[in-house]
Order: C-alpha cells, then structure tokens, then sequence
C-alpha cells in the first residue's frame, strides 16, 4: 500500500498512530513493510491457506462475533443435502462436470430451495452451472447476487450439522498453523501473533480492516481469496462498521468507474448482466435469470427499462420490449483474451486501444503482438507513442526474425488524447467516490478527449447509415449533446446527467429508488442515480475538510446515494442501537422513526428494526427490518455462497496453475475450474518443473505506474527507477552466480527476458515441506520505448491462465529460471525458448 | 520585521549575499536574501486559471490543483482541501506537471498505412473519416445476425480495449456507441 497507494497509506500511519497494529503479508518486504509492526513473508499464490487458518481458528475457539453473525449472516441456514465438499471428494464440490471443467452449482442450494425451483421461480438455479461460467457468470446476477431464497430453514442454535456455520468448521479443519508453516512459509508463531490481534481487535468495541490489492486477485482462484477475506471479516463482524471491511485498493484513476460503467464484456452500467443469446430471448427471460426477485435487486426491471429509455428514447416502448432487442447477445467468453487469440485467428478485424498498453501491459506480450500484427486496422489514443502503436516497427518479434515490418498488413492510426487536466469528468476512486475535474487548459495540436473522440465517432457513423435493419439501433439512438469550444467538445455535464438520469418531466432525479419500470423514467446507470440530483453536480462539490467532519459527505459524491460505508445498518445492533459507543456510524431514531447517524444509512430509512417481510413480499420489501445486506435475496452476508461462485461455496486453496509443490491438501492440484487455453501460442511451465524451479512473482514501484505510458518517459520519475531489475536472495545469487548490479535472465516457456540484478533480503526464500523454495521478484513497468527508462517486458513471461469467475490473469504466481548474463540476441534467442520447451 | 529592518539598514556590496554568508551570518537568516529573491514571486500566484482536479494515476483520489497560464500548466500541487489526501502527492502526481508537459507528447495524428515501414502525417479530420468507415464498412462485413438458431445481432469483428483512467462520462459513451454497433468484445483494465 505504502508503495502503490502511497498517500492513501498515510491514514493506515495515522491509524498506527493511534495504537492500531499494523501487519503486511506481502512476498516481497516493501516500504509498507518497514512501516508494519509485523511483516510477514507468504509465498506467493498460498492466501487461501492463510485466510482459512484465521477462519479455522476463529470457528475453532469460538471467536466469533456470535450476535452479529446470527442476525446478519447466513451461518444458521441450512445446505441441501445433496451438497459435498472438498473434504469428501479431495478437492472437489458436488456437481462437477470433469468434460466441461465447470459445477452444476444446483446441490451447494439452501435446503428447500430446489422445490422453489421446480415452481419455476427459479429457472437459473435449474440450469445450473452449465452455462453459468462461460462468460464470466457471476456478474450474470448483477450487484444483487443470485436469487436464493429469501426465509430459509435455519438453525439458531448453529448445531445442525448441514447448516452453513458447521459446514464452514468441517471444510476449514485441516487449514491449521502448521499447514500454514508447509504451504504458506509462514512460522506458527507469526501466525498466533496475527490471528491473536485480529480477533482481540474485533467485536462490539473494535474493528479490524483487511486491504487487498490485484495480489489478491491476479490468480487462477482470486476471486474466492476475496471470499475468503470476506467470510473472516463476516465472523468477525468487521463488515459494514467505521474500521472495517475488506478494501480493494485499485490501481487506476477511474478503474472503479470502469468497472460501474463498464467497459467490458458482461456487463452493463450498474452491473446489469449483457443479455445472453441462449438465456435472454425477451426482457422477461432476462430479468427473471438476472438474480434475485428479493432485496434492492429486486427493482432490476426500473434499471434496466431505466437504462435501454436512456439509450433508445422515444424508440423505446413497453410495446417493443424497451427495444431489449437492439442489445447484442453474448454466447461464452468474449474477454481480453479470448478477444486476442481471435485476432490471431482472424476474426477481430478492427480494434481500439484508448489509453491501454497491452503490448507491455497483459499477460503473454508476444501473443498480444501476435494478434496486433494479424488486425485489418488499429487505432491507439495516448499521449504518446506507446508500443502498441509502434510494434509494427520495434516489437521484439522483429529483432527476433519472427516478424517483418513489411508483412504486417495492419492500419494503424495513432490519435493524440487529452491529459487529464485537458478536459473535464469524473473519476471514480477506490472507495466509490465520484469526483469532477474542472478543465485547467485546452488540449495541444489534434489531441481531443476520449468523449470527443467517440461522440464525433458516433456521428460520423450515423451519417453513413442504411435504412438496413441492422443500422437501427444506431439510427434511433440517442446521441445528442451539447457541443462547446472551437472544437465542438461535447458537454461531460450532459452526459453525467443522462448518467444520472431524468423523470417523467425531464427534471434530474435524486435517487435510484425514483426509478420506474414502465418507461417514464430514465438512468444511464442506476447506481449514479443521484449525483446529479437538484439539478447540481454534485460530484464537483469540494468543500474542505477543514469546514465538515470526517464523514466530509460534501467532498464529491459517493454512489449509492452518497454513502461512505457499504452495508451501514450492520453498524447497529439487530434493534437499532449502535454495538457501541466507540463505534457508532448509524442508529435507529425511535422517537423520529427512522434511521440517523454520521454516514447516510444503507437502509429504508423508515423500516424499523422490527420488521418482518410479509409473505410473498418482492424487492426491498423482503428484507427484515434487522439484516443490512439489502441488495442480497435473503438480506445477509454470505459465509456460504449457495450460487454465484463458478467454483465453489468455499474458498479453497490450489495451487497456481504453475507451482514448483503438488497441494498440500487435496490431491486435486489446481483450481479444477481455471481458464486455460490448448493452443501453441500459450503454452505452460509444467508443474513441479525442474526446469522452472522458482517462484515468479511481478508487481509496482512507486515511481512508476502500471505499463510505464504514463511514468517512464518522465524524467524525475525514470531518474528514481531508471531500468527493470529483478530481486532475487543472497543465497540464490550465490547459487548461480548473479551479482548485485549485473544481469540476469529470466526464462519461462513464454519468453526469456533480461534485467539488473538486485541481490536483496526483500525476497526470502521459504522453507515449505523440507524444501526450500526460492521466489524471483520482478516489477512490470517497462518496455522498450519512451525515452531512457527502457526494458524488457516482464509480462512477456507470464502465462494465461485466467480466474473462472472473472477471467483475471494469474499474474502474481508463476515459475520459471533464471541463468547469469545477459539474454541472446536476435534467432539465438528463439533457440533458447526452443530449448526450454522442449525440456 | 527584523530581517527588513536590516535590509534597510544594509547598504551597497555589503547586501550581496555571499559576502553576508562569508561575513559568518548565521544560515538561518535571511543571508541568502537579495533584490532579485523579494522581487520573485511563486508561480501559483501569477496563474491565470487555477482548476481543482484529482491526480491521474492510482484510484485513491488525491486532489490536485492546477495552475495554469496563458494556456499552459505551470504547476500542479496538492490540494489542501481534500479529506482525502490533506494536500499530499506521491511521486508520480508530483510528477504530474511533466506528463502534461511534456516534450515527447505526441499531438498530431499519425497514420501507418498497411505495409508501411514509417510514420505519415493525417489531419484529424481525414482520420475521423478514415475511422468511421472502416467501422461500418468491418461491421457490416463480419455482421452476425444469429449463432447456432439464436438471435445475436452482433459483430465480433471489432474490438476495443480502454484503460481505467478514462472518465466515467467516456466510458459511458464509449459502451453506448459499442453496444449500438453491436460490438461485445468490449473490454476495460478493469479486468486486468
């Protein structure tokens, strides 16, 4: 944190400041290292085994915060008996498909859920798991999670043996301190010293943070090390108060609101699921397979209609299903990826990079290039030549003889873009904030926004329109914004506030609960809806710190409806009251009748704590007065995930997809539901290779920033991290003769790559099993041009092998070798990959 | 007030500051002092425009302000007023002023034509031109309109791939426009 979010680490400082204990789990010692009260070493891609240590011994002793996790979790609710774990089957949950590498997820259900099913309610728990991973399924339910049910059979006393809380203690039994010690390389000792804090600095009177970052989610199971963490924190009653959480530290300016209003593949603003060719035929279909009918989820019908009424207009009719219809369908996986190797294949004829480097920036650079290479036309937005705009005339591949300028038939078109302090916007930080950038300048020459860029896109397209059906839904959309300047730049305060959305009579609404499902209102992103209410930017508001409290709730603009803390309602006790004095957020007003406090409440601010949903009640109507988790089906935390996880309602550790050791507890390797491809141009280091007998593992420097576009032409910046290194141990220099300052070369049967030795105790060997396993630490940023901060590409050497939830990289745990020297230059250097992959 | 005074009091060579150092002055004073220092003036004071913005790198959100002058950036700073960062920067929004400014920035279009082994020049209107028509022209080649008896309206054809410092207001047009066209290969280093 200290090195990648550096001016966020300096709350963690005055947090330590104030007598909280700081720890840092990290592979590599860092600045937040030094600054820690205990660092401790964890080889890289083992969190899990950590993590579910800390959850076996908080179930273990009976450390949780056992009110909290009765009223607030599903702890008590009890599992279908069809349901196996991993403890039963070696590695593997009931209902996997070994063919299709995926999971039926029908018998990990609440008890009784499967008659609900068979009364139709249900239709997506029925199909199951089949076509659930195949395009990054879990978004398939949005931001609500999938439906489950709202009132299932539970048991208080948390004794029988197929309710969630005694399954948990059964499939964490085995991650104990010395399994730690074995796959982690962390000492017993260190272990009590961490899970002795963590659980005395929870309950009533205090809280415990966790903060991640892509070390968490850059593996081939990362998306159940965030259930891992959040199953902890759940026990420990750390969700949902002041000081706590588990906070994903994002890396990007805007990368949450990329995320919000996405580009990508399978979603849409808000989390609405892309509508599937196989699923969704109609908006009904759509919307009954899109998640749960109970808690906030259930108004998904005012989203959706809300967003296809921004797009489509008056075109849009109840008559013509809202012109549902005019959205493409996805049938698999269309992901980064999947998107490259059909470049290669050549079917992706046309692609734009705006603002991304993946020649330098994704995993397997040679195949990224591969792909940019095979492409009928390309057009690049930066501020500057970055390689994916230059590798037709400096890619590796050409020194190597693998490609000739002269052969690559791609167009390429590279457009100057506008910095950031050229334009006005929005960025949306990592803890949801929306702030708005005022524009100090115009930008230089042709530089233009990205707004500019595609708003004077889109209308040159539309200028050259048919009367063809399949021009229509670029003919009837609407696409409209005021224009300003010599540049005829479109307003970004017109379009945040279609982003905001507008009622019936065309007034900017306050709050996504305005939202209608019959077409008389309009939202381009239903969890927006509000910063542009009254008519004001309120993501502009910039109020100092100095003049509100530290709340500061008129700093920017947090979505939903401006709350700071997720899940608040969890700050109070089952009837209201905050669990303590020291640690109250929000509260239930009796004699006002509503809910108050220092954050705005995540919760109907008149539902009394007493509640109880009628039967057969829908959306926000089916959560209890006394459970904050308002947009899941039942309304609580989720130790257990009946549905939505492509691999599991566990985490569970495996190993990378490459690991020098087998898994230490099941037979079962690797994630058995991983992405990998069967194709030549991606190939794999076997596992347990002794030709690749290391711990890879990548990550940033301060001074630089992801693929270096931004960073490493800069001159203050390359002077404090000038060239690409790699840090390796005393001991492993000594072994194959590197010297600090020298050069390496590091191999794995993707590329081979050189860089300047740092012989350093940052990176510890570990000792696992009897073994000692050596792990090579190598920052990404660089590449070969933009000025003097020049380098070979790191990512070159990483393979992909992708997440089945969310298709991420496995980017923080590979193997691979390293030899003393410099690396081979031109066809010499193909012949050491050919040496190696053939083994 | 007592370093005016003695300015005042000072006279001729005796007030060139290096005398003043070498004379034994103590370094804390004002002995560096001269005409030319009190005539200096910060940049931040002769901006023209100051614009509150936030730093363009990672997602924690510092804000900045940026000082600019006759059209030009010429300093950006913390700002003071944000809950958020205190007026603090890290290396790389301290280093901002030069990503903005700087001499390697490309500003003008460039076209590499199929083949082609350099750079040409295009003006920026002629590239929007070239750009639409390879949309359409790609779209309508490689339009799917089913896939295995399924409805898909698509094209998989063309791409696009966006890095997480685009605007909000960006990539809302962004999925807009792709999703009006049909292109669902839509992707985002969100994912990465």
């Amino acid at each position: 944190m200290a090195e990648c979010h550096p001016v966020g680490f300096q709350w963690v400082m005055e947090a330590k400041a104030r007598g909280a204990k700081v720890f840092h789990i990290d592979p590599r010692f860092t600045r937040t290292s030094a600054l820690a009260d205990r660092y401790l070493p964890i080889r890289a891609g083992t969190d899990i085994v950590l993590l579910g240590a800390l959850i076996n011994h908080v179930l273990t002793n009976g450390l949780d915060f056992r009110e909290y996790v009765l009223a607030y979790t599903n702890a008590s609710t009890i599992i279908s008996e069809d349901f196996r774990d991993t403890e039963d089957l070696d590695g593997l949950f009931s209902g996997y498909d070994a063919e299709g590498r995926k999971y039926d997820p029908s018998s990990w259900a609440y008890e009784g859920a499967e008659e609900e099913a068979a009364a139709g309610q249900r239709r997506e728990q029925l199909e199951g798991g089949a076509l659930h991973a195949e395009a990054a399924g879990p978004h398939e339910y949005g931001s609500g999670g999938p439906a489950m049910l709202a009132t299932p059979s539970t048991d208080p006393t948390l004794n029988h043996p197929r309710c969630v809380y005694q399954i948990l203690k059964r499939h964490f039994a085995r991650y104990t301190p010395e399994m730690v010690a074995e796959a982690c390389g962390i000492e017993p000792e260190a272990f009590a010293e961490l899970a002795e804090a963590i659980t005395a600095n929870s309950g009533r009177e205090r809280t415990t943070a966790w903060v991640y970052s892509v070390g968490w989610t850059q593996h081939s199971v990362g998306a159940q090390y965030i259930r891992a963490g959040a199953i902890l924190q759940l026990l420990l009653g750390n969700i949902g108060r002041p000081g706590g959480g588990i906070l994903a530290l994002r890396g990007h300016a805007s990368i949450q609101g990329s995320s919000d209003i996405p580009t990508l593949f399978n979603i849409l603003p808000g989390y609405l699921p892309m509508p599937h060719a196989h699923r969704h035929e109609d908006l009904d279909g759509y919307l009954a397979a899109a998640g749960a009918d109970t808690g906030f989820w259930g108004r998904k019908r005012s989203y959706m209609v809300s967003l296809l009424k921004s797009w489509w207009g008056d075109a849009a009719t109840a008559d013509n299903d809202f012109r549902f219809d005019h959205l493409p369908r996805l049938t698999g996986d269309h992901g980064h990826y999947t998107t490259v190797l059909g470049q290669i294949d050549g079917t992706v004829k046309g692609y734009f990079v705006v603002g991304e480097n993946p020649a330098v920036g994704s995993s397997s650079g040679r195949l990224q290039r591969l792909g940019l290479a095979n492409l009928d036309w390309l057009v690049v937005r930066d501020l500057r030549l970055v390689e994916t705009a230059t590798f037709w005339k400096d890619s590796p591949e050409l020194e190597t003889g693998e490609m000739r300028t002269e052969d690559i038939g791609t167009e390429v078109f590279f457009m100057p873009a506008a910095s950031h302090v050229e334009k006005e916007g929005t960025f949306t930080n990592t803890q949801r904030l929306l702030q708005w950038r005022e524009k100090a300048i115009d930008p230089p020459g042709e530089a233009r926004s990205d707004l500019w860029f595609y708003y004077h896109l889109g209308k040159r397209i539309r200028r050259r329109l048919t009367d063809d059906d399949i021009d229509l839904p670029l003919r009837e959309l609407t696409w409209d914004y005021p224009e300003h300047g010599e540049h005829a730049e479109p307003s970004a305060e017109a379009v945040l506030r279609e982003i905001n959305g507008t009622g019936p009579d065309g007034r900017a609404l306050s709050a996504y609960t305005e939202l209608e499902p019959d077409g008389s209102t309009r939202c381009g992103c239903w969890i927006y809806c509000g910063v542009y209410a009254d008519e004001v930017n309120q993501a502009a508001r910039r109020k100092s710190r100095h003049e509100q409290g530290r709340i500061a709730p008129e700093w920017g603009w947090a979505w939903p409806a401006n709350r700071r803390v997720l899940y608040n309602r969890a700050s109070a006790d089952p009837e209201g009251r905050p669990w303590s004095e020291r640690k109250k957020l929000v509260w239930w007003d009796e004699e006002k009748g509503e809910w108050t406090g220092l954050d705005v409440p995540d919760f109907e601010k008149d539902k009394p704590p007493h509640y109880l949903p009628p039967d057969e009640a829908r959306a926000e109507d089916a959560i209890s007065g006394s459970t904050p988790f308002i947009m899941q089906a039942d309304g609580k935390g989720w130790l257990y995930a009946p549905a939505g996880m492509a691999d599991g309602p566990l985490p569970t550790h495996y190993e990378p997809h490459e690991s020098p050791v087998p898994n230490p507890l099941y037979g079962r390797r690797a994630n058995p539901c991983r992405k990998v491809y069967d194709r030549p141009e991606v190939p794999y280091n076997p596992a347990g290779s002794s030709r690749f007998p290391y711990v890879l593992t990548t990550y940033r420097l301060t001074e630089h920033h992801t693929a270096g576009g931004m960073s490493r032409s800069l001159p203050y910046l390359a002077e404090l991290q000038p060239e690409l290194f790699c840090e390796v141990s005393p001991r492993l220099a000594e072994e194959l003769g590197l010297v600090n300052g020298g050069w390496a070369t590091i191999v794995t049967t993707r590329a081979a790559i050189e860089a300047r030795v740092l012989v350093t105790g940052r990176i510890r060997p570990l000792r696992l099993d009897g073994r000692r396993i050596e792990q090579v630490g190598l920052p990404y940023h660089w590449g070969w041009s933009g000025g003097v901060a020049t380098g070979d590409v790191t990512n070159d050497l990483m393979p992909v092998v992708l997440d089945p939830n969310v298709y991420i990289q496995e980017g923080k745990a590979a193997t691979c070798d390293v030899r003393p020297g410099r690396r081979p230059r031109g066809p010499a250097l193909l012949e050491l990959m050919e040496e190696y992959r053939r083994g | 007030m007592g370093n005016k005074r003695r300015m005042t009091r000072e006279r001729g060579i005796f007030r060139w500051p290096v005398l003043r150092q070498l004379r034994g002055e103590d370094p804390r004073s004002d002995a560096a002092r001269s005409a030319r220092t009190d005539a200096l003036r910060p940049r931040v004071e002769q901006a023209d425009k100051v614009a509150r913005s936030v730093c363009p790198y990672c997602a924690v959100g510092c804000g900045q302000l940026v000082y600019a002058k006759e059209g030009r950036v010429t300093q950006i700073e913390g700002d003071p007023d944000s809950p958020i960062s205190r007026g603090r920067l890290c290396p790389k929004g301290s280093a901002s002023k030069q990503l903005v400014n700087h001499p390697d920035r490309q500003t003008t279009v460039l076209y590499r034509r199929p083949h082609g082994t350099e750079w040409e020049r295009l003006d920026l209107d002629t590239a929007m031109d070239m750009i639409a028509d390879r949309v359409v022209r790609t779209r309508r080649e490689t339009w799917q309109q089913e896939e295995d008896g399924k409805v898909v309206r698509r094209t998989l054809g063309i791409a696009s791939l966006g890095g997480a410092t685009l605007d909000n207001e960006e990539n809302y047009l962004m999925k807009k426009l792709y999703t009006a066209l049909g292109a669902i290969q839509v992707e985002n280093q969100a994912r990465i």
